[in-house]
């Protein structure tokens, strides 16, 4: 059932082999096969409970804080297995930042949201560090509007600021990949049309991964699009084929409407 | 500006790890650490009560749970009356404040004006933490000369001369004894109560209560039929944990118990409770047997009531969880 | 029909009344406490009460200087000794509670420790440290206050890190972060306050217990510092005036039990303002 799904990259970012995710007994993924293509966008899209979230948190071992929760299979980053026991999983979490359906600014000053991520695993000077931020702020398009205002709380901006502040600070500490689970489901028009353009722009440096219960945003702002439907990769294609010319019937279906 | 550079990043990272792996063994060590003192404590009050209290036990073994005799001058001493005192007062207590904490959980959960809600249901959770010494002195200035002058003569005469029962309301109503002891306790334990009752009783889901009102039942069927089946593991544990704080209630009690080693029919005769006996003769206990009797009262006291709390813990925690899910 | 309906009528009235009646009874015994408290301590305060020192059997006025200070110095180290422990145990049971057994344990004996029996603890601090350090002394008198707050101080600060929202968690997580950074620079500031207020609950808890002091702290006639010398502390010289045939002395009971009472009110009072302002926002 599950489609072989590769892009017509050479050298992918992500290379998910037979993965499996099961929440104790419940099977949440099965087999799933599939290439994240680098510096482009992909997006994951599908019913809710269909498993795009469980898939994208297995591409930082985000399940690995709870009890129960585990994958089989392969992840391959960087020429090495993910899943593997001996992985570090800070280390993938460093390279592979994540962005949240809620703003989750820290409790801490705007300037310590960012610097705190940098600091984990680099010495940077005052003066470096002062760049770094500037740098990561500017890429994430909020520098302008809290420039005057890093001492300030990451809880005072308004909720577009803060999911901007935390691309801010997934971005910061310079990964490979950028997930982003969401990200604007809680945003208002303005912001999400502020972060799509972000999206659309970060390719350039980084690998895109999002997952969106928003088709429109899919077709709009991704390069590859995977439907998924219970815990299977349905279909897998560049985005304007999925959405033109979806191959399977119930990618069709969903897209078109008819069901999810 | 430049994109920084990330030279030497690979090196720094391996380092990293290590530290952080390192670090996070120490964090959870250390936490859990200091979560044992907990434990420890726990440990130490059983063991540090049983080493001083072991010439008692040495000397009047299990017997002396059920010797009814406290002889200082000649150290001859037994736990029955401070158990039996202990005991009553409490389970007393649990009576009298046990249909009061119901209606005031019932009216805080279903006739309440939702206005008055808020403020009666903090009101009740402020008194839940005033010190127990005020209802102590109250019970002595206070309740005690009032109950002894306007409502034991009332229950004597009313009460004291049915067969069998009648013994429990003789003497001279002096105003303090087992059954004021209770009252001051029932006061005290009632905010604990009616906190818990009403948390439990807001657990039941509202389309339960909705439906069952939809098919015509009324309040008091609701609560019967609905709230108190669904609730019942939760008011248990309530219930006891109100018992686990009565049964070792030092001050509320040794004011207006009467302090009187002995066990006396009668309620409204003085009595005395393990924590009274331990605040009133502790001080001035000589070393040997006698302060060794007072350690085992305080063991057997730690264990009575270590037990009745695991077991109201339990029922609770099982009322809560089961309900969150 | 109609008989049967009129009968649950009844029945419902009958039982909604007497539930009302137990409820009035109550209320009304929680209000006399409170009116009779605030009466008579209101009665006994003045000037005096706070600048002079407890009185010598017999001998006219007094205050409860010395007791007031004892009580402070007291309440500060004992608060001093439990809040670290507890917030570092706290730390532990939200961190680690879900995946393991231990913890779980540890927490199920802590929640019986927050209603141990006061006077026990005082028994278990007399038996392996007055006896062991000759004496009785503030130390001592701190060390069984301590024990009592811990486990408040364990429960709240582990319910406050339980109400940090998931996503910030993982988002902390999320940027490699190790589980201690995660843990202390993240969630326990998110929920700062929330902490605080377990302390501060837990200090109102301790302010009012006499039983664990009596054999521990004991008390003391005159003004004294030394934490290793019996101090004068409020809740015995309550204990022990109240039972005393002396009318000054009774008043200086009632005012005593009024200055705790207050605090502990206003201590409830005020962290449930500021918590209710705090959720709002």
């Amino acid at each position: 059932m599950s489609a072989q799904a590769t892009t017509s990259s050479q050298d992918p970012a992500l290379l998910v082999r037979n993965l499996s995710f099961y929440y104790g007994d419940f099977k949440g993924l099965s087999n799933i096969n599939m290439e994240v293509a680098r510096n482009k966008v992909t997006a994951f899209i599908g019913p809710s409970g269909c498993g795009k979230s469980t898939l994208l948190r297995t591409f930082n071992r985000m399940y690995d804080l709870y009890p129960g929760q585990r994958a089989e299979g392969d992840i391959m980053f960087n020429g090495k297995n993910l899943l593997d026991k001996k992985q570090d999983v800070n280390l993938v979490r460093a390279k592979i930042g994540m962005v949240f359906q809620k703003p989750t600014p820290f409790p801490m000053t705007i300037y310590e949201n960012i610097a705190f991520g940098v600091r984990l695993y680099e010495r940077l000077s005052k003066s470096a560090m002062d760049d770094r931020v500037e740098w990561a702020l500017k890429k994430a398009a909020l520098w302008g509007e809290v420039k005057d205002k890093l001492q300030q709380n990451g809880l005072s901006l308004s909720g577009g600021q803060q999911q901007r502040l935390c691309i801010a600070r997934a971005v910061a500490v310079k990964p490979d990949i950028v997930l982003l689970d969401e990200p604007t489901s809680a945003l208002d028009p303005i912001s999400t049309a502020k972060i799509e353009e972000l999206i659309y722009e970060l390719k350039v440096d980084y690998t895109i991964a999002i997952v969106t219960h928003n088709m429109q945003q899919a077709a709009r702002i991704s390069d590859y699009t995977a439907f998924m439907y219970l815990g299977e990769l349905i279909e897998m294609d560049e985005t304007d084929q999925l959405f033109l010319k979806p191959r399977v019937k119930q990618t069709e279906d969903y897209i078109t409407g008819r069901f999810g | 500006m430049s994109e920084p550079s990330a030279s030497s990043e690979i090196d720094l990272h391996a380092q990293q790890v290590g530290r952080f792996r390192f670090q996070d063994k120490l964090f959870h060590y250390i936490t859990q650490l200091f979560a044992m003192v907990v434990l420890v404590v726990l440990l130490g009050i059983l063991v540090s009560l049983t080493i001083d209290a072991w010439p008692s036990i040495k000397e009047f073994g299990p017997s002396f749970l059920w010797t009814n005799i406290w002889r200082v001058p000649d150290d001859q001493f037994g736990a029955l009356a401070a158990i039996y005192g202990t005991v009553v007062t409490s389970v007393l207590a649990l009576l009298i404040g046990v249909p009061i904490s119901f209606g005031i959980a019932l009216f805080l959960t279903e006739t309440c004006p939702l206005w008055l809600r808020r403020p009666l249901g903090t009101a009740i959770e402020l008194l839940a933490g005033i010190p127990s010494i005020v209802f102590g002195i109250w019970g002595l200035f206070v309740f005690a000369p009032f109950f002894g002058e306007h409502i034991q003569p009332p229950m004597q005469s009313l009460l004291g001369n049915l067969p069998i029962i009648g013994g429990w309301f003789s003497g001279p109503p002096i105003g303090i004894g087992i059954f004021t002891a209770s009252m001051v306790l029932s006061l005290m334990i009632i905010p604990f109560i009616a906190s818990v009752m009403r948390d439990v009783f807001d657990t039941v889901p509202h389309v339960l209560k909705e439906s069952a009102y939809g098919v015509g039942c009324t309040t008091w069927e609701v609560v019967r039929n609905i709230v108190l089946p669904y609730t019942r593991v939760g008011v248990i544990g309530g219930i006891m944990l109100g018992l686990g704080r009565a049964l070792g209630e030092t001050m509320a009690v040794t004011f207006v118990i009467g302090n009187a080693n002995r066990i006396n029919p009668s309620l409204f005769s003085p009595g005395t409770s393990i924590a009274s006996t331990l605040a009133n003769e502790f001080g001035e206990a000589e070393p040997g047997l006698h302060i060794a009797s007072l350690f085992a009262l305080g063991l057997v006291l730690f264990m009575i009531t270590f037990i009745v709390l695991g077991v109201s813990r339990w029922l609770i925690s099982r009322s809560m969880g089961s309900e969150g899910l | 029909m109609m008989n049967l309906y009129t009968r649950r009528i009844w029945i419902n009235r009958i039982g909604i009344t007497l539930s009302m009646v137990a409820m009035s009874l109550g209320l009304i015994g929680l209000m006399w406490i409170l009116w009779t408290l605030f009466s008579r301590g209101f009665a006994a305060l003045s000037i005096d009460m706070f600048t002079q020192d407890t009185p010598a059997p017999g001998s006219e006025g007094g205050g409860l200087r010395n007791a007031i200070v004892g009580s402070g110095l007291i309440l500060l180290f004992s608060m001093l000794i439990s809040t670290p422990i507890g917030i570092l145990a706290g730390i532990y049971l939200a961190e680690y509670g879900r995946i393991s057994k231990f913890a779980s344990f540890t927490r199920f004996m802590t929640d019986i420790m927050l209603s141990a029996p006061s006077i026990v603890i005082g028994l278990f601090v007399y038996a392996i440290f007055v006896v062991k350090t000759g004496g009785f002394s503030g130390w001592a008198g701190s060390l069984a206050l301590a024990l009592i707050a811990i486990p408040v101080v364990v429960r709240t600060t582990e319910n406050m890190l339980k109400l940090v929202p998931t996503s910030l968690r993982e988002a902390a997580f999320a940027v490699g972060a190790p589980r201690w950074q995660v843990s202390l620079k993240v969630t326990l500031r998110a929920v700062k306050s929330g902490v605080v207020t377990g302390v501060l609950l837990a200090m109102a808890r301790i302010t009012g217990e006499t039983a664990p002091l009596l054999f521990t702290a004991l008390n003391n006639q005159f003004f004294s510092a030394q934490m290793s010398e019996p101090m004068a502390n409020l809740p015995v010289v309550i204990f022990q005036f109240a039972l005393s045939p002396y009318d000054n002395w009774i008043n200086l009971a009632w005012g005593g039990a009024l200055l705790i009472a207050l605090l502990v009110l206003a201590v409830n009072i005020g962290v449930r303002v500021a918590f209710r302002q705090k959720i709002k926002r």
